[in-house]
This record gives structure tokens, C-alpha cells and sequence, in this order.
């Protein structure tokens, strides 16, 4: 990968600012990585004070004076670490590595033409995404403590400011800041992914011919270009009530903390509406870039096309179609009426057709492979097939209104998503740095440690996330800072205490991914140019284009007969 | 492949936990919460029937020795294959709602007892009409939770002089009740996990929820949405008496 040697080293801004795609696409993987170490911290701590909420830990106070004093985490604080933990992984580790990093890195190579269609508005993107990511973390670390409403932020809490508790003042004004930032930067990145797919494909590849990834990448940036500016809108207005008084989002006449509100005529509702027309696209966002890349990886290592090509095509545009019209199910209990709750069932339902049209894909290919080969990133993508199907069928659960309204808002829901987003699609990220690894920095990395990461991360997202469904069952709410107030919870604790032990040892496994990357961008064995004898444009840059498509592996002789 | 044996010992792992779980579901103490334990139960095998093929599946693809050469088969069949599985899981979902009931069929009760549900950080009221069977007019100016209003009855209007607030849930076994949910301040949820269902109280709204307990005991009401600081702290009491218990209760207030 070393072509840059004839030309001059560009200056240090250069490379700093830089329009070249693959640089955007590693700055934009170190974000990540970054948020998702921070994440995995916040949750850890979140776990210990689950489990032993009176115990002192000194360190706790040197960090944070205030909100820790004498070494024990107070709600506030937990609620606060709760809703960094929830925004950094949904945004900047779900958001960001998927789609941005991993497109950017591979997108205009696939499509054969090797650049984006706007490199500055792609750096923009990037360096505004940053700056969400800083005002985030400034959001936590004010002495008044930080925001405490949760990844979905539902006014009335989250828009009356401080009185309706610690760190709703400057601390949620940031908040909402942070992601109005994000949102645009998101909206900038999905325009540049569409037009760079629809305009700066190599002359001769059709739609049609395109690989996968690439599809799922495209149809993802629709939906981000349609969810985001909604998330947008909405903050601004959020913004408005909180700064100038308007009342969008808060109704009249409230007396919150013993002090009458100024706001009338909000609805709270309306809120709800919006944020979840966004933030159920959003969960797809998450996770169609991860079905591309594991359509794309398992066709790699069963050297064979798809199963069906044309149906992992359109089995995620129809999830993302379906997708965007569901947002309600995750109002089930929120008072809006009978019927709106049966459409939205049957809506949501309907997405477990072209999930499984996914999953019988998947088996499909692997099951015709040609030969199967079991690098570390085929090993993640299966894992990410067991995850998904499990993930997917607790969703069963949650589109009967009648049944959420049990599990709504408890650890079920917890466990659910985590099992599909947490780890799922965090499994496709972890199959994307090891095939695209060679691409990204020229070199190998280590697959005995990959494979030794891979089998205890596997184990350990089962051993943590499949018992946490039985605290849904016994109704064990969420976003609780302790167990200590009700007797019911005091049966769940043995459970607990096994939840936060596997969480510290999941935790410890991601050390070695963690030296592993580091070990291998130093050190790692060089990469060849094909290491996988991959058949799409990445690999093979002066390649033809296949009328077979994408992934003509029979043809490429010697691993078939 | 060690994957294809650590996916049979997790779905065999899966198995034992369903079988011997390490918690479970409280008792169930309305009809529609018995109708959700079967709805549960109907939803567990059929995705529980799916989760273990689909595993089991995976499983037997990887552990398979395959032959060298088995390389058969046209794209077309993918496309075909694909609308079947399609259509396989909409028919597993058609008989998945069958089986529950639809959210449209609740039936309201006929003159259920009214009792009023406030909500605010961190703590529940209730009111009861008192013995005039009406309830007095509230408004958030008189709200004063240290003189003994916490839900603003307005002294000026004399049907509220007699009304009952108290901090534990007082129903009667066997009679309908309906539930009028009241928040001053943020979104709470009124949860009782023995009735199997949850109810966000929004400020603004008065959401009824219609409640026939069919059996007396202490049950606890947790808030299930986020509402603040001590959002784990918003515990609450149901008390589900014998209906005569009930009545003398109530002539004693
Ligand atoms: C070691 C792995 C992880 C552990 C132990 C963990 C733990 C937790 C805990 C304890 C909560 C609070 C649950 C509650 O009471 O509501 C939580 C919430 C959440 N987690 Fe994780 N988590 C992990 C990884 C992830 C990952 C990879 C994601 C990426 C999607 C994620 C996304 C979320 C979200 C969106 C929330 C909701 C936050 C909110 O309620 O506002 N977590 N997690
Ligand atoms: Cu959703
Ligand atoms: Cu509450």
C-alpha cells in the first residue's frame, strides 16, 4: 500500500485535514474505537454499582468529587454514565464504524472508481462529527453533573431544565447540541455515500453488479438522509423550549420540584413521535451496513455467490422501507390508541420476512460453500448470523403490544437490544476490521489471537446477555440506578451478580482485539494484495467486471472444480 | 469446527435455562394478565422452536464434512427459496397474533369504581370520591405536599372536602376498577407486574386503565420510565382486598 512514496509527504495539515478517503475512513475508525473503549468503561462501572451499590471505591471520588462523594456512585451519577454509555455506542460506535469508517474505507474501491464523490465534504463530515463527539463528552464532565435522560431524552425531563434534576441544565443543553452536530454530519456523510454510489461507479458496473456492501451502504444512507433531519428538527426545537421558552414538547401547568413551570400547551407525545421516527431507522442504520458485510464476507470464505443475490438486495431495502414506518411500537404504552398500536404490530411484524429471507441466505451460501474456510472475520460473521436470529426472535416478543406491555422497559428489552445491536452488529464490525484490515494498513492481523477473541466474545455475549432475559421475565425495570427498593428485585440479585461478573470478563476479552489491533498496525505480518483471493474491485483494482456479478468465485478456477 | 460445538452447547445451554430458570414471572391476578402467560408461553415455543433449528442449522453447516465437489444449483432457486422463507415466517407471525388477543378487544367495563393515580417525583398519591361518590376539583396551585395536598384539592369546592388521598392502592377483588393516571411534573409509567401491563402517566393526559383483580395480596408498583434522579426509589403499594374488607376500609375514611 505504500504508493505514496514518489510523491512528496504531504504536510502534516494535509494529513491532518485530510480529503484522501482511506485517511477519513481510519480517522473515523479511531473514533470509534475510542468511543466504544469509552463505552465499554462506562458500562462496567455501571455494572459494579448494580451489583454493590454501598461500596466505597476511592477512585470513584478522585474522579468525580461531587457526584461520588466518600467513594459511592450517586443515582445521579449512574443515570449520567447510563446515558453517555447509551449515546456513545448508538452513536458514535454504531453509527460511525458501520456505515462511515468501513464505507469510506472500501466503497470507491469496490465501485472500482477509488474516490468519493465530494472529498472535502467528506472531511467536513468527519472533523463535525468530532466536534459532536467533543461537546458530548463536555456535556459529562460539568461539576453539576451530566445529562441523566437517557439515549432518548423524552421531555418533560429533558426540557425543563435543572429543576427536574441534576445535570438537566447546561449538561442537556450539550446533549442536545452533541447531536445536533452528529445529525449533520451524518446528513453530510449519507449524501456523499449516495452520490458517490449513483455517480462514481467505474464505467460497465451496474446497480445490479454492485457487491453488497455496497448496496447496504447506499440504502442505508437513505434512511439516513430521511432520519436524520427529523432528529435535527426535533433538537432545535427541544433547544427552543429549554432557551427561549417556547413549548413545543411541555404542557401547561406543571409543578415540578415544588415550582410552577412557565411552559403550556406542549405535547410530550409529539416528542416521542418524532424521536423514534428517527430512532427506529436508526437501529437499521446500525445494522444493514453489518448484513452487507457479512453477505459480502460469508460469499468470500463459501467461494460462492449468494445464495440469491438478487433477494440480499431487497431484502434490506424492504427492511429499510418497513423499517421507517414502525416508530410507533416503541409507544405501545404510551397512551396512544388501540388502533395506531395494531398497524404498528402488524408493520413491525412484518419485518421478520425479509429478516429471515437474510438468515436463510446466509445458511444458504454457507451451505453450498464450495469449500468453507474459517479465517477470524468468516468467524465473526456466523457469530453474527446466531446473534442476529436470537436477537430477532425477542423481537417477536416486543411487536405484540400485548406482550410489551410486560417487558417494555425492563432488562427483556435490555437483553434484546443489546443481543442485536450490542453485539451483533458490533460482531459485523469485528468481521470488517479483520477482512478489511489489509486494506486499511497494509498489513495482517494476528488471527490466533482473533480467533482466541473471537470464541470468548462469542461465549461471553451469550453468557451476559442470554440469562438478562430472565430478569425481563421477573419484570426487572431499567435505567434503575440500584435494586435496593424493592423487594422483588431481591430474587434477581444472584442474577445480577452473574450478569456483572460475565460483563468484566467480556470486558477483559476485547483487551486482546485491543493489543491485537495496536500489535498489528505496528507490527503486524505485510499484506498481500488479494490475502482472502477476494472477486470484488477492492482486491483486484485492475479487475474486470464480471457479468456474473460481484462474486463469480466458480469461475476463478482452482478452489472449484 | 469448535463454533458448531459451542453453537449445540449454547442452544442446549438456552434449553436448561428456559427449563430451570433462575427467575421467573410473579403470579398473575387479572384476566388479561392470564391471557398474557398464555400468549408468553404460545410465543416461547414457536421462537423457541425457530431458535433452535436455526441454530442447530448453523451448527450441522459448519460441523459438516463436505464432499469436494458439491456445487449444484442454479441462482433462480435462491429467489424462490427466498420468497417461501418469506412467507414461512409470515405465516409463523399470522399464527402468533392469532392466537393473542387483539389490542382492540378490550372491553371497557361497565360502571367500574374510580380511583385517581398521581404521579410526581418520586413518590404516588391516590384519591378516592370519598362517601359523596364525586371527586372535589384539583388544581396544581394548591399542591402542597407538606400540608397534606399532594394532589391540589381545591378547598373552595365542597365535594372535595370528604375525597381520600392516601399513598397505598386500595382495590377490591372481583369489581372493576378504573385507574385515571395523573402526572404533575414528568412521564412516569404505573407498573404492576402482576398485572402484567404498564401504563405511561403523561403530564398533560389522563389515561385511564381499567383493572379487575381477581385475587387479594400485597403487590408492588414500580415507575417504569425514566423520570428523574430517584427514578429506582418510586415505589408504590397495591393492596388487593376482599371486597367486603374493602368496603369497610372505605366507610372508615
Ligand atoms: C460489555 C458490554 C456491555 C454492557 C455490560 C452493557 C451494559 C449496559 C447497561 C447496564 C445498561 C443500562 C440498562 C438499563 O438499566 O437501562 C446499558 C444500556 C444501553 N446500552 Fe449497553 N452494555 C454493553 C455494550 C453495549 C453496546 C456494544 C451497545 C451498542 C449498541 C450498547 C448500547 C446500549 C444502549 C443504547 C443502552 C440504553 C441507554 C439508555 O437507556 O438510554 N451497550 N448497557
Ligand atoms: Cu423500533
Ligand atoms: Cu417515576
Amino acid at each position: 500500500m505504500e504508493t505514496q512514496t514518489l510523491t512528496p509527504r504531504p504536510s502534516l495539515f494535509r494529513r491532518v485535514f485530510s480529503t484522501d478517503h482511506r485517511t477519513i475512513a481510519r480517522q473515523y475508525f479511531f473514533l470509534s474505537i475510542f468511543a466504544v473503549i469509552t463505552g465499554v468503561c462506562l458500562s462496567l462501572l455501571m455494572r459494579y454499582h448494580l451489583v454493590w451499590p454501598h461500596e466505597k471505591v476511592r477512585w470513584f471520588e478522585a474522579i468525580w468529587s461531587v457526584r461520588a462523594e466518600g467513594g459511592i456512585m450517586t443515582e445521579e451519577l449512574y443515570l449520567s454514565l447510563m446515558t453517555l454509555h447509551g449515546t456513545i455506542m448508538v452513536f458514535f460506535v454504531l453509527t460511525l464504524a458501520p456505515l462511515n469508517a468501513f464505507s469510506n474505507l472500501v466503497l470507491p474501491e469496490q465501485l472500482g472508481r477509488r474516490e468519493m464523490a465530494f472529498p472535502r465534504l467528506n472531511m467536513l463530515s468527519f472533523w463535525i462529527t468530532l466536534v459532536s463527539f467533543l461537546t458530548l463528552l463536555a456535556s459529562c464532565v460539568l461539576d453539576e453533573g451530566g445529562p441523566i435522560a437517557g439515549w432518548t431524552a423524552y421531555p418533560p425531563l429533558s426540557a425543563v431544565g435543572a429543576v427536574s434534576g441534576p445535570g438537566e441544565g447546561l449538561g442537556q443543553t450539550l446533549w442536545f447540541v452533541s447531536i445536533g452536530i452528529f445529525c449533520i454530519g451524518s446528513l453530510l456523510a449519507a449524501m456523499n455515500i449516495i452520490s458517490t454510489v449513483i455517480e462514481c461507479r467505474r464505467p460497465g458496473m451496474s446497480l445490479m453488479q454492485m457487491p453488497l456492501t455496497c448496496w447496504n451502504w447506499f440504502v442505508t444512507s437513505i434512511l439516513s438522509v430521511l432520519s436524520f433531519p427529523v432528529l435535527l428538527a426535533a433538537g432545535l426545537l427541544i433547544l427552543l423550549d429549554r432557551l427561549v421558552g417556547t413549548s413545543f414538547f411541555v404542557p401547561g401547568d406543571l409543578l415540578i420540584a415544588e415550582q410552577h413551570n412557565p411552559h403550556a400547551g406542549g405535547s410530550p407525545l409529539l416528542w416521542q413521535h418524532l424521536f423514534w421516527f428517527f430512532g427506529h431507522p436508526e437501529v437499521y442504520i446500525a445494522i444493514l451496513p453489518g448484513m452487507g458485510i457479512v453477505s459480502h464476507i460469508i460469499s468470500n470464505f463459501s467461494r460462492r455467490a449468494p445464495f440469491s443475490y438478487r433477494a440480499c438486495v431487497w431484502a434490506p431495502v424492504a427492511i429499510a422501507f418497513l423499517g421507517m414506518l414502525v416508530w410507533g411500537h416503541h409507544m405501545f404504552i404510551s397512551g396512544i390508541s388501540p388502533y395506531s398500536a395494531l398497524t404498528f404490530s402488524l408493520v413491525t411484524m412484518s419485518i421478520g420476512a425479509p429478516s429471515a429471507v437474510l438468515v436463510l441466505n446466509w445458511l444458504g451460501t454457507t451451505f453450498r460453500a464450495a469449500r468453507l474456510e474459517f479465517p477470524t472475520a468468516m468467524l465473526f460473521c456466523l457469530g453474527f448470523v446466531s446473534l442476529f436470529v436470537t436477537g430477532g426472535l425477542t423481537g417477536l416478543y416486543l411487536g405484540q403490544p400485548e406482550i410489551d406491555a410486560y417487558f417494555h422497559d425492563t432488562a427483556f428489552v435490555v437483553a434484546h437490544f443489546h443481543m442485536i445491536m450490542g453485539m451483533a452488529a458490533l460482531f459485523a464490525v469485528f468481521a470488517a476490521t479483520f477482512y478489511w484490515f489489509p486494506l486499511m494498513f497494509g498489513r495482517m492481523l494476528n488471527e490466533r489471537l482473533g480467533k482466541l477473541h473471537f470464541y470468548l466474545t462469542f461465549i461471553g455475549a451469550y453468557a451476559l446477555f442470554l440469562p438478562m432475559h430472565f430478569a425481563g421475565f421477573a419484570g426487572n425495570p431499567r435505567r434503575y440506578a440500584d435494586f435496593t427498593n424493592f423487594d422483588f428485585l431481591q430474587a434477581v440479585m444472584p442474577l445480577q451478580h452473574w450478569i456483572t461478573m460475565t460483563a468484566f470478563a467480556l470486558g477483559a476479552v476485547q483487551l486482546i482485539f485491543i493489543w491485537n489491533l495496536f500489535s498489528s498496525i505496528w507490527r503486524g505480518a505485510p499484506a498481500t494484495a488479494n490475502p482472502w483471493s477476494g472477486s470484488t474491485l477492492e482486491w483486484n483494482p485492475d479487475g474486470e467486471i464480471s457479468t456474473l456479478g460481484p462474486y463469480s468465485y466458480s469461475n476463478s478456477g482452482s478452489e472449484t472444480n | 469446527m469448535l463454533l458448531g460445538l459451542i453453537l449445540l452447547i449454547t442452544t442446549l445451554a438456552a434449553c436448561l435455562l428456559i427449563t430451570h430458570p433462575p427467575v421467573w414471572f410473579p403470579v398473575a391476578i387479572t384476566g388479561p394478565a392470564h391471557a398474557f402467560d398464555g400468549q408468553f408461553t404460545w410465543t416461547l415455543w414457536v421462537t423457541g422452536i425457530l431458535f433452535i433449528a436455526a441454530q442447530l442449522l448453523l451448527a450441522g453447516i459448519i460441523l459438516r464434512r463436505r464432499a469436494a465437489n458439491s456445487v449444484p444449483a442454479p441462482s433462480s432457486s435462491g429467489v424462490r427459496a427466498s420468497l417461501l422463507a418469506a412467507a414461512a415466517m409470515i405465516a409463523v407471525e399470522v399464527a402468533l397474533a392469532a392466537h393473542g388477543s387483539s389490542p382492540l378487544s378490550h372491553a371497557t367495563a361497565k360502571n367500574p369504581e374510580i380511583i385517581e393515580v398521581y404521579a410526581h417525583q418520586f413518590a404516588w398519591n391516590f384519591r378516592y370520591p370519598g362517601p359523596d361518590g364525586v371527586f372535589g376539583r384539583v388544581k396544581t396551585e394548591f399542591i402542597a405536599d407538606a400540608a397534606g395536598n399532594p394532589v391540589g384539592i381545591d378547598p373552595s369546592d365542597s365535594r372535595g372536602n370528604d375525597d381520600v388521598v392516601v399513598s397505598t392502592l386500595r382495590i377490591p377483588a372481583g369489581r372493576p376498577v378504573r385507574l385515571m393516571l395523573h402526572s404533575r411534573d414528568v412521564i412516569h409509567d404505573f407498573f404492576v407486574r402482576e398485572l402484567r401491563t404498564k401504563q405511561d402517566i403523561v403530564p398533560g393526559m389522563e389515561i385511564p386503565l381499567d383493572v379487575l383483580a381477581d385475587r387479594p395480596g400485597q403487590y408492588e408498583i414500580a415507575c417504569a420510565e425514566l423520570c428523574g434522579l430517584a427514578h429506582n426509589q418510586m415505589h408504590g403499594v397495591l393492596l388487593v382486598m376482599p371486597a367486603e374488607d374493602y368496603d369497610q376500609w372505605k366507610l372508615k375514611h
